[in-house]
């Protein structure tokens, strides 16, 4: 039995989220923290968290009380510093959050989707034929990074020059959200410039009439925004829109090449592709971590909560709770994980998620036409990030069909 | 137990109890009717559990929030003055009874 944290109740449970051999494999610490209780108190960073499925539901459900206006990192802006301007959306509450989420779903919604399909699909198709051509690939430079890189800029309107800074912004966003650690401070070396071009990219001077930062600005012109948010609205593509899907890509590429029998299963059946990169999201979720904070005294399932208490919740752990999902470890294409926590729930479930579910359905459609097995040449080494499951390189041997 | 009946493009009915609270997408994807996809899960962000709530109940059911207005002009298929999304739609006991058509296509 642990400890329980003296006033509260939950089990103390003494783990560090940010070491670096849990950032490698976080899965026993996702065990312990679900198996010790709904909500558990870490004294490392004096923060609460919770690892089940319906306590993470129910934490993003609840923002009323769970607000995101104090950061959903480490940091409780409501005492200390951000270290960028706060999100109008990611870092927002009602009723702020409702008028800016409107003008992101209605840019990204599924209509949209409609319209980019077939320039997201020939530029998939063109990719992984390039692949095969090469026949042994590093998973990540040679296809998860470039393909997101290319289309979702694109459809953005950014320019082709200096994306890699996309790349390197993307880093130091998600590494913000845990402690000011070596990570952190790596990727922070460069911050500033790297910061300069983001926000110069959010200009609408750098931005093609019509593509989706175009339209923020067009929303500003209605009168829905002021032209002073939209470029901070146009930052949230350019910090959430790459990293994650470059990621969420490279994870699945990883899920299918480590279950061989998957693959052929995909292989036979190129219109499980959808599913096939859904259960990958659930296997190795992409963003394993978001923070709420309480906005009052508050309980969860019967733990009284402080106000200002930070509550980590793990969407990761979330996705392999066996309370929810029978043999959680267990890579299934044709599982249908709807439910799981790879982009969150409730008001701020990721508004980008139908592009990235495209980008992935493209991807291992178009892989699984013209490759018949994939073989693991070297094992995945990963890069380290406080909140991102990233791999750094992975070499593939690819099949032709 | 509240008894929804949903109707599919194809002209098949399926009843099914709903336990009162629960949203219809859910009760609908659990027991595997198909033509409600429900990919995010419940949070409506994707219109893949879109319905056609037969007329004589629409003024029976809480108007849609803003939020499913704006999925509403999403839709694979056609917007009717019946369309809903089903994750929005927790089936209590006043709706015992309901009928919703599903529309020929989610993606």
């Amino acid at each position: 039995m642990n400890a329980t944290n003296a006033g509260t109740g939950a089990p103390v449970v003494d783990v560090d989220p940010y070491a670096h051999e849990t950032l490698l494999d976080p899965y026993p610490m996702h065990e312990r923290l679900r198996e010790a209780g709904p909500v558990v108190y870490i004294p490392k960073y004096g923060i609460y968290a919770v690892a089940r499925h319906e306590q993470v539901v129910s934490v993003f459900a609840n923002h009323a009380v769970w607000i995101s206006s104090a950061g959903v990192g480490l940091t409780n802006f409501r005492t200390e510093k951000p270290f960028r301007p706060p999100s109008l959306i990611l870092e927002a509450d009602p009723p702020q959050h409702t008028q800016t989420r409107a003008i992101l779903s209605r840019i990204l919604s599924p209509k949209t989707v409609m319209t980019i399909r077939a320039e997201f699909q020939r530029v998939a198709e063109e990719m992984v034929e390039r692949c095969v051509q090469i026949g042994e690939i590093d998973a990540i430079a040679d296809l998860a990074q470039i393909y997101p890189l290319k289309v979702f800029p694109d459809a953005v309107g950014l320019g082709e020059e200096g994306r890699e800074n996309l790349l390197a912004y993307g880093d130091l966003v998600f590494n913000a959200m845990g402690p000011r650690n070596e990570l952190l401070a790596k990727s922070a070396a460069r911050a500033a410039e790297v910061t300069d071009w983001i926000m110069a990219h959010c200009q609408r001077s750098a931005l093609r009439p019509g593509g989706f930062g175009d339209q923020i600005y067009q929303a500003a012109d209605n009168g829905e925004i002021t032209h002073e948010q939209a470029p901070m609205l146009v930052r949230s593509f350019l910090s959430a829109g790459v990293d994650t899907t470059i990621n969420g890509l490279g994870n699945a590429l990883y899920s299918l090449a480590a279950h061989p029998t998957e693959y052929a299963r995909l292989h036979a059946d190129p219109s499980l592709a959808r599913g096939a990169f859904e259960e990958a999201l659930r296997f190795e979720s992409t963003a394993q971590t978001f923070f709420r904070t309480a906005v009052c005294d508050t309980e969860l399932a019967g733990v009284p909560i402080p106000e200002n208490s930070k509550m980590l919740c793990l969407m990761a752990a979330a996705n392999r709770d066996p309370r929810k999902w029978p043999e959680p470890d267990r890579y299934d294409i044709l599982r249908r994980p709807a439910g799981h926590q790879a982009f969150g729930s409730g008001i701020h479930g990721c508004v980008g998620q139908v592009i990235a579910r495209l980008e992935g359905e493209l991807v291992l459609t178009a892989l699984a036409q013209r490759v018949k097995a994939i073989e693991i040449l070297t094992p995945p080494t990963r890069r380290l990030n406080n909140t991102l499951r990233a791999i750094d390189t992975m070499r593939l041997r690819l099949i032709p069909a | 137990m509240p008894t929804v009946h949903l109707i599919t493009h194809e002209g098949r009915q399926h009843t099914l109890d709903v336990p009162a609270g629960t949203p219809l997408m859910q009760a609908a994807t659990a027991a595997g009717v198909p033509g409600i996809v429900g990919e995010c899960g419940g949070s409506a962000m994707c219109a893949t559990c879109h319905v056609y709530v037969d007329e004589a109940w629409l003024d029976r059911l809480p108007a849609p929030l803003a939020n499913e207005q704006e999925m509403l002009e999403c839709t694979a298929s056609e917007r009717r003055a019946g369309s809903r999304l089903s994750c929005q739609l927790r089936i209590e006991p006043a709706l015992d009874g309901l009928v919703v058509r599903l529309p020929e296509r989610q993606q």
